[in-house]
């Protein structure tokens, strides 16, 4: 029977962490209440995408969109809502410009740029629930695939959509296939790569956890097209959910003859199984990812012979990333001109950006492949919170670069990014405002690649600890003359002598702040300067003798008592003592603690 | 390690272990499927563990060794009740992730990695959760918080150590 009204509540994680279950719940029973559970279904769906405004709620088919949902609004909107037919004003959206109520969902600026092709079913249906999933076209490339196609009318409509690798590097999909396809092996694997490790990255957990069918019918056709019975898919340890949504999913489609034996009476077989990461970043390359497939220390290896050649157990293996295999399913049933009819020249199709850091919209986003960094930050992201300004975005984590406001009209595809120094990377972008500080970030992902470099290879073990160090010295105001140039000479060589991508693009995120925000490095090694406020060895704590009202506070939270002056008697820091932790600028009640940066004239 | 806090562990544990063991033994490559197993079960990974995986599947101390010592999801020390886990991805950092670990630091008066003496808490951080709308964001076993700050971590901090006067 058909509902009147369809509530779909969005169970993505940062939702879920909102509070989204317990939404849920409650509506459920008000709708008991109110006697409409004939009238109104509730699915729990994955991401919808604007994370900012979670927990989210999406009421079809008005199409009308609540934001930041508490528990105690549910029974209003149950009631004017549901029963009345009046949506409820104070949730709904409103333009940051024109401060007009937006109902419809997309007329949501957030909505409008997007072009959804991946994320199409996530936010839009139960992840759960197989029959969702098949009633909006789910199984029916593979059904087209496995009956109408052969293997390489199938793989030459990959190879007319002109999709590459989302991952990062951006190979064509098509190409590995064929390697694969071609090589000699009496068994070969499909692998999807769902090891999202860059920090600032969360598309392919929302994929998995919202679509997870998706994946599943994309690895499938592709073990159609290189001939293989077996697929694999690496899941990190920290996305439990995704764990227990891909299991069920795998379940489901064997249940139904969607993976299995004989499926479609094709005579093709194919089963799935999923493992499970350990907390290693490493593991996001290939050659490592199969390492540790194999019950192994994650460590990298050096290639050729590539993994389509000799890969989990040195047979041939087919390896993508989760939103690649998202795609495929779209391709055979659309047409691969269709798909390379979205993009730019060379890179075709949509991409699924993570927006995170100094940026209002905080979410997921899918573009066009040639949308300029500007849409993406300002038209969709809102920009910057409280006025501020957005001086760079980070791509790509921690093997990729920043790009600064001059170049933020460039339309992004692969090459363009490239060529500013920094990278496609699987979509995580960091929006950076003036309270951030460049050579802090730059030591950040330098910290991160060290503490994830293997050991395996003399440049990234010991290579990027040198730098690091450097850096270290840099934002406690020891760095000399000449370290930036030492840190460039370094980075250039480790990129050009490790042993697996994550060394020779470790040194990126230095390279590319020093090309673009060199005046921030030098301040901090000349003037003993941190204009961000964020290096807390450059700061220096005072407190203000005429806003200070002596009321102690300051003095009750310093951990180390550094702080003179009593009830009546105005404060002062003993700055010699001073560890600058901040607390006392945190709880000062009259802001008559001042914070201050570089030497004192 | 401090001898007291290490309890062997029972036979019981053993024998669940032995069992996914010999439901999985036949599957190639399971050992790091094991090992998750393993750590759910004893909480933690000891050497005594280590040595009865390596062998029930057959394979060289060494390696089992070298797997856990590899990945840092695996540890070798016992953790506290509660183990809080602070993320330090990007977005986390750029809100001012570290400053949540230096609260928590200073609240329970252990550095990272380490246990408070009542084996309540553990202080860890990790890499990107994937919750970037949150930052920071942090985890106290399965519970999630997002948008943390001073007052969050006084209230978190509290929040468990009552569970535990009522338990």
């Amino acid at each position: 029977m058909a509902q009147r009204l369809n509530v779909l509540v969005c169970s993505g994680a940062s939702c879920l962490s909102s509070g989204s279950i317990e939404i849920k719940k409650k509506m459920l029973e008000e709708i008991k209440k109110a006697g409409l559970e004939d009238e109104i279904r509730i699915i729990e769906t994955g991401c919808m995408g604007p994370c900012e405004l979670g927990p989210v709620i999406l009421v079809y088919p008005d199409e009308i969109l609540y934001k930041k949902v508490k528990k105690k609004d549910v029974e209003e909107i149950v009631e004017n809502h549901f029963l009345k037919g009046r949506p409820v004003e104070r949730l709904l959206y409103k333009s940051p410009e024109t401060e007009k109520l937006i109902k419809k969902h997309e007329e949501i600026d957030y909505f409008k740029k997007q072009k959804k092709i991946v994320l199409r079913n996530c936010g839009m249906i139960d992840p759960e629930s197989l029959e969702e999933y098949v009633a909006l076209d789910g199984y029916e490339a593979l059904g087209k695939a496995l009956t109408e196609m052969s293997r390489d009318e199938v793989l030459k409509e990959i190879e007319t959509s002109g999709l590459r690798g989302r991952g990062g590097a951006g190979f064509p999909t098509h190409l590995k296939w064929k390697f694969t396809k071609d090589a000699e092996g009496d068994q070969k694997f499909v692998v999807c790569n769902a090891d999202e490790g860059d920090p600032g990255a969360f598309m392919d957990r929302s994929v998995v956890e919202g679509d997870p069918h998706t994946v599943l019918e994309g690895m499938a056709i592709a073990g159609y097209v290189v001939g293989a019975s077996k697929g694999y898919i690496y899941v990190r340890a920290e996305y439990p959910l995704a764990i227990e949504r891909l299991r069920k999913a795998i379940k489901d489609a064997k249940e139904y003859g969607f993976l299995g034996e004989n499926i479609f009476d094709s005579g093709f077989d194919f089963d799935l199984e999923v493992r499970i990461g350990a907390g290693a970043f490493v593991c996001g390359e290939e050659t490592a990812l199969i390492h540790s497939i194999e019950g192994k220390r994650g460590t990298p290896r050096p290639r050729p012979p590539y993994p389509s050649i000799s890969g989990l157990w040195e047979k041939p293996t087919n390896l993508n990333n989760v939103e690649t295999y998202a795609n495929v399913r779209h391709i055979i049933l659309k047409g691969g001109d269709w798909f390379a009819s979205i993009g730019t020249e060379s890179s075709k199709g949509t991409k699924v950006f993570a927006l995170s850091g100094d940026i209002q919209n905080t979410g997921l986003a899918e573009v066009p492949m040639g949308t300029t960094i500007n849409e993406l930050i300002y038209d969709i992201g809102g920009g910057a919170p409280e006025g501020k300004e957005i001086k760079a975005v980070q791509l790509g984590g921690p093997s990729g670069g920043c790009i600064t406001k001059e170049y933020f009209d460039t339309p992004i595809d692969y090459e363009s990014l490239t060529e500013l120094g920094a990278m496609m990377g699987s979509g995580g972008v960091i929006a950076m405002s003036q309270d951030t500080c460049m050579v802090n970030t730059a030591k950040f992902f330098l910290d991160f690649n060290t503490f994830e470099s293997c050991g395996k290879c003399t440049p990234c073990r010991v290579g990027l600890k040198q730098m690091y160090k450097m850096l270290d010295k840099i934002t406690k105001g020891e760095g000399e003359k000449g370290d930036i140039d030492k840190l460039v000479e370094l980075g250039e060589s480790i990129k050009k002598t490790a042993l697996c991508g994550l060394g020779q693009t470790a040194p990126n995120p230095v390279l590319s702040t020093i090309k673009y925000f060199r005046n921030e490095y030098r301040q901090h090694i000349e003037n003993k300067k941190c204009s961000a406020m964020v290096c807390t060895d450059l700061l220096t704590y005072t407190i203000d003798p005429d806003k200070c009202k002596a009321c102690t506070l300051c003095a009750q939270n310093c951990p180390v008592d550094c702080i003179d002056g009593e009830r009546g008697v105005v404060h002062e820091i003993r700055e010699d003592e001073c560890i600058k932790c901040g607390n006392c600028y945190d709880v000062c009640p009259f802001d008559a603690v001042i914070k201050t940066t570089g030497e004192l004239e | 390690m401090e001898e007291a806090k290490v309890k062997i562990p029972d036979n019981e544990y053993y024998q669940k272990l032995e069992e996914y063991i010999n439901e999985v033994k036949h599957m190639p490559g399971t050992l790091i499927n094991v090992l998750h197993k393993a750590q759910g079960i004893f909480g933690y990974l000891p050497v005594e563990v280590q040595s009865f995986i390596a062998d029930k599947l057959g394979v060289p101390y060494s390696k089992v060794y070298g797997v856990v010592t590899f990945y840092n999801f695996f540890s070798m020390e016992p953790r506290g009740k509660y183990v809080v886990n602070i993320c330090m991805g990007t977005a986390c950092y750029v809100k001012g992730a570290d400053r949540v670990v230096e609260y928590f630091k200073q609240k329970l008066g252990i550095d990272e990695g380490e246990t408070t003496e009542d084996g309540l808490f553990t202080l860890t951080s990790a890499r990107c959760f994937g919750a970037c709308g949150l930052a920071p964001v942090l985890m106290v076993n399965e519970d999630v918080y997002g948008h943390v700050d001073r007052d969050k971590v006084s209230e978190i901090i509290k929040k468990y150590k009552e569970k535990e006067k009522n338990e």
